[in-house]
């Protein structure tokens, strides 16, 4: 390894609180939930040790712990907050609002399934709750996803002043230990920069201003064509800063892509027939399974919001069928990943299918997505 | 308003601001005065939630009161407070 990168053996919550801690936010404030409860306590425990210099305030509950980063942010800090499902509806109205205000959060969501009835594990909806709040949305598939998409997803929140979630799927990465590199605060200030608002867009005695008053009809629509120009913005250089992150810290993937451009990645034959689109974790159990299958690929969302169309696009061009394979569902609809793929594919002649697979937790192995490569050769949607 | 400037991308309004934005156009129905009928009492100013009532003095300088129809939402509190029935409210 070139520089100084350490490798260090690491569970998912302390690879991203440690990533957090050099990252140097401001303020955190956290309620913790399982399974993003690891992530809380290692951040008030650096605190509490004399390691960090954050001010870490106490919530009574997800809302205010939302609500205490949302005013944080608007005086001009960086601020950070993680949580996992039921916290993040009860969160819901503040995240539109931190939008809405422009406001960079950065916040970790342990994905994990919403209830009832009550569970505990792991799947994708409670971020597809979220999907339309106007936030950044990154997914990760490893440990070392993680660790990177919290230092992009604070320089593309703060450049376009946007909220960002990095979502990372509970247990599965925040439970278990992986070979992971931790960037310095030396290797971090190297991308990111101090977070510096311009006077007069935040709230400061020196230039006083409002934020988010009335909007009448007029002005609101405006605001937000502006949120949702903004974020597909962000398509067109997340490509250059991923890069350019990859170049301060060079952790190598164990498989090769084939193409990525940091809002997708693909791995596979240049032409393949089968094509699996997935996110997150899932995709490491895909690319294991298809390790000897040289007809099919895996195509990996790492940006759901925004959402890459155009790179999506290109690749499913020439191939003859797409399985959709995502942890949410959309119950009387369809799955909101297939949704979103398929608005994105106009003159598409081939096969799609859409797979609802590990809700609650259910375990996907090689075997299930073996059955999903053979069943794609139909237009069907089916639960795993 | 942020909107006339690029650069700030949070929704920011300045103090003092609120008057930019014009309320006027809520209004399904319109107070029209009728300044014959009008005897300058004021009653409708002090009745006024928007403060859109105004006095003003007419040629003859008599006091006679005048709509803001920028911030008028039309409640119609004016014309069924005012004593001679001088305010009539019309659909807009």
């Amino acid at each position: 390894m070139k520089n100084n990168l350490k490798t260090q053996f690491l569970e998912g919550s302390r690879a991203v609180s440690l990533t957090v801690a050099n990252i140097q936010p401001d303020v955190i404030s956290a309620y913790p939930i399982t399974p993003q409860t690891h992530i809380v306590e290692d951040l008030a425990k650096f605190k509490a040790q004399g390691k960090a210099n954050y001010e870490y305030l106490l919530a009574e509950s997800e809302f205010a712990a939302a609500s205490i980063v949302v005013g944080a942010s608007a005086t001009g800090s960086r601020v950070y907050s993680t949580t996992s499902s039921q916290g993040l509806l009860l969160m819901m109205e503040v995240l539109y609002n931190a939008s809405g205000l422009r406001l960079p959060l950065v916040m970790t969501i342990a994905n994990r399934a919403v209830g009832g009835p009550i569970n505990i594990w792991n799947d994708h909806s409670d971020a597809m709750a979220m999907r339309d709040a106007g936030w950044i949305m990154l997914f990760a598939e490893n440990h070392q996803e993680a660790v990177d998409l919290h230092v992009i997803a604070y320089k593309l929140a703060e450049e376009f002043n946007l909220p960002a979630a990095i979502n990372i799927d509970g247990f599965i990465l925040t439970h278990s230990f992986e070979s992971v590199i931790i960037p310095s605060k030396k290797d971090i200030k190297k991308y990111l920069p101090a977070y510096k608002p311009a006077l007069g867009t935040y709230l400061n005695p020196e230039r006083p201003v409002t934020l988010g008053a009335l909007f009448t009809p007029d002005h609101f629509w405006l605001e937000k064509r502006r949120i949702d120009e903004d974020l597909k913005n962000i398509l067109q250089v997340f490509p250059k800063n991923y890069k350019d992150w990859k170049k301060v810290l060079p952790s190598e993937s164990p498989i090769k892509a084939l193409l990525d451009d940091g809002l997708v990645e693909y791995c596979g034959p240049k032409n393949p027939e089968t094509l699996l689109i997935a996110m997150g974790s899932i995709v490491g159990t895909i690319k294991e399974c298809l390790k000897k299958d040289k007809k099919t690929g895996i195509l990996k969302i790492r940006s759901y919001r925004p959402f890459p169309a155009k790179s999506v696009k290109k690749i499913i061009a020439n191939c003859k069928n797409v399985a959709i394979i995502e942890k949410a569902m959309s119950s009387g609809a369809n799955g909101p990943l297939y949704s979103d793929v398929m608005s994105s594919l106009s003159g598409f002649k081939g096969v799609s299918s859409n797979h609802i697979v590990g809700l609650g937790g259910r375990d996907i192995n090689i075997e299930t997505i073996k059955n999903i490569i053979k069943s794609a050769k139909r237009t069907q949607t089916k639960f795993w | 308003m942020s909107l006339k400037n690029n650069k700030i991308k949070n929704p920011v309004t300045q103090p003092g601001s609120a008057l930019n934005n014009k309320t006027g156009d809520w209004r399904t129905e319109k107070p029209i005065i009728d300044p014959n009928l009008c005897i300058g009492c004021s009653r409708c100013v002090k009745m006024c939630p928007d403060a859109c009532m105004l006095m003003k003095l007419d040629k003859e300088g008599k006091l006679k009161a005048e709509v803001d129809y920028d911030y008028c939402k039309g409640c119609g509190l004016c014309a069924s407070e005012c004593p001679v029935k001088a305010i009539l409210m019309e659909k807009e």
